[in-house]
């Protein structure tokens, strides 16, 4: 505390503007605190992290752990490959299939419906988005696992279990898609209406207006909405957990049964907990997400402003 | 294909993609509801019993203890959230920081925002280990509310970047201090500012993740703040891969529950919204 600060309690004592003054100090030393505290619990995970995973880093070599693809901790063998690649397929698959519909549905919200029903709908999707993932999972198990093991799987040759890849990349889209659309909507209809009016007004059909003028537009804003829903689908733990099958293997076909780098975490979690090295491994898996979103951010920003630059109107 | 009947089809398309998505809500919500109300109208009571000995093997009594784990570990952790969460998006849109700090502080908030939620788990769980403690409640209070603080931060930013400037200026223009301006911007942007302390308590209560490995899976009644604890999520996912069939039934009964908690909450979040519109100028 600086010698200032000790002579406004001393005025607090006195007068009403001391008063004022000093909690005009003070407040500026706690919202300070406060403003650091992102920065700070940043630094406070990787760091902690990092720390943690070090026995398991200077025991193997970083470049013969995430190529191998041999996971028995049991054995000390820790090769992080069929995690690594299972998340690949699931975020691949959910994207591809989530971003089309996600789109679609948040240009039909800003661009075509209006009144009671714009309400009704965007109100739904807020609903949808509100709902714990958790549920998804439960739900899905009861109605998704049959439907693509009758149905999808066999169609295309797989296996007839019902969870795996796919199943879990369907139900990450469904979760993931609400968020995707509701930040649409927004960085669509933030966008003027002179752009709509001069691009009908040239003789533009309504899809030429929205391909060529408005969805380039809101690109950056739709970008971060797509990113957003990478994340989520990326670091996605309940319902992979429930139904990819859990199974450390490299996946055979987008049916068969996997393990993602979260699922890795819970399924590994309760008894490997006690070994040290294991512990380690665990814990690096969790600075490998935190390293990839961070990476993906940064990438996210720097893309987004030359977007902003480049498709300026 | 001329172009009147290529925009005929991207609407046709739109519409499609939008119906998709409302189809899956309502099959969602519809399952989770019939199956849940189906499961608790045969016995209701299962909400307010403790759990039996064998709880998740042979589904003796209720989940009472989850139910009190989330609101005893949901509830504190977004007060302490909100807390920080007005003090930093007050700290960046006042006059208490430079334009420049608040950029990068957003980013990191960015990148926060979009952290796995089992990556804060992991972080509570280490800081567990290092400082030699077991798994409790008190845990899941923090690791929840490090989950909701960049969450709660960017509602409480938006709202307060959208309170209009004359509060600020009308305010030093009688002479407020910084913090006295900062307080009236903070009322006039209440509205806001409660619907994201709804959210972020929705979003902390429908998270399995983050307090999975940090609040100790307990199938007792939470005994104290150092007590191992659990909650719905956790509960529903620990119910969901049970092999017992009734402790399975009891799972779509939890999430009945959970279902009814959240959207009850958007409910009142908009009502209150309303409400508290007439204290904006």
């Amino acid at each position: 505390m600086t010698d200032a600060t000790g002579g406004l309690f001393r005025r607090a004592r006195s007068s009403r503007l001391g008063w004022r003054l000093l909690a005009e100090r003070l407040s500026g030393y706690w919202f300070a605190a406060a403003g650091y505290l992102a920065i700070a619990l940043f630094a406070a995970i990787t760091l902690l992290l990092l720390h943690r995973s070090l026995p398991i880093l200077s025991e193997y070599s970083l470049v013969a752990m995430l190529t191998s693809a041999d996971w028995s901790p049991t054995q000390n063998s820790f090769g992080f490959l069929p995690a690594i690649v299972g998340t690949v397929y699931v975020t691949f698959l959910s994207m591809t299939m989530g971003i089309p519909i996600a789109v679609g549905a948040a240009v039909y919200i800003a661009e075509y419906a209006d009144g009671r029903r714009k309400t009704l709908v965007a109100s739904f999707i807020d609903v949808l988005a509100a709902i714990p993932s958790v549920i998804f999972g439960l739900v899905a198990l009861i109605v998704v696992v049959p439907f693509v093991g009758t149905y999808v799987a066999p169609a295309f040759g797989g296996g007839t279990a019902g969870v795996g890849i796919f199943t879990v990349s369907l139900v990450m889209a469904i979760v993931v898609t609400p968020f995707m659309i509701s930040l649409s909507v927004e960085s669509l209809e933030s966008l003027p209406d002179e752009l709509r009016e001069t691009s009908l007004g040239v003789g533009a059909t309504k899809f030429e207006t929205i391909r060529s003028v408005l969805l380039r537009a809101a690109g950056p804003g739709i970008f971060s909405a797509i990113l957003l829903g990478f994340g989520r689908v990326f670091g996605a733990t309940i319902v992979p957990a429930l139904l990819i099958g859990g199974q450390t293997q490299l996946p055979g076909s987008v049916f068969s049964t996997g393990q993602t780098l979260p699922t890795l975490i819970v399924n590994d979690f309760g008894e490997l907990m006690a070994l040290p090295l294991t512990q380690s491994a665990l814990i690096f898996v969790g600075l490998m997400l935190v390293v990839v979103v961070w990476l993906f951010n940064f990438g996210a920003m720097l893309f987004r402003r030359r977007l902003q630059r480049r498709w300026q109107y | 294909m001329d172009r009147y009947r290529k925009q005929r089809l991207f609407g046709a398309a739109v519409r499609a993609a939008a119906l998709l998505v409302v189809g899956v809500m309502l099959l969602v919500v519809s399952v989770t509801l019939v199956r849940g109300g189906r499961v608790l109208l045969t016995d209701p009571t299962i909400v307010v019993t403790p759990p039996g000995s064998r709880y998740m093997l042979e589904g003796t009594g209720g989940f009472l203890h989850a139910v009190l784990g989330s609101a005893f570990i949901v509830g504190p952790a977004t007060a302490i959230s909100m807390v920080f969460a007005v003090s930093t998006a007050t700290y960046l849109q006042s006059d208490y920081s430079s334009e420049r700090f608040s950029e990068s502080v957003n980013m990191f908030l960015n990148v926060l925002w979009g952290t796995p939620p089992i990556v804060y788990g992991v972080f509570v769980l280490t800081i567990i280990i290092a400082v030699g403690a077991q798994t409790s409640l008190l845990f899941g209070i923090v690791a929840i509310a490090i989950f909701q603080y960049p969450i709660m931060t960017r509602y409480t930013d938006e709202a307060l970047r959208a309170a209009p400037d004359r509060v600020r200026e009308s305010t030093y223009g009688l002479g407020a201090t910084r913090f006295e301006s900062a307080r009236m911007t903070v009322r006039a942007a209440a509205p806001g500012i409660i619907a994201g302390l709804i959210m972020g308590f929705a979003r902390g209560i429908g998270d399995a993740a983050t307090v999975l490995f940090t609040t100790g899976r307990s199938t007792r009644m939470p005994g104290g703040l150092l007590d191992a604890a659990t909650t719905l999520p956790v509960l529903i996912f620990d119910q969901a891969m049970s092999f017992n069939p009734e402790v399975r039934s009891h799972a779509y009964a939890a999430s009945f529950v959970l279902t009814v908690v959240v959207l009850g909450l958007i409910l009142v979040s908009k009502l209150l919204a309303g409400r508290y519109a007439r204290y904006t100028p």
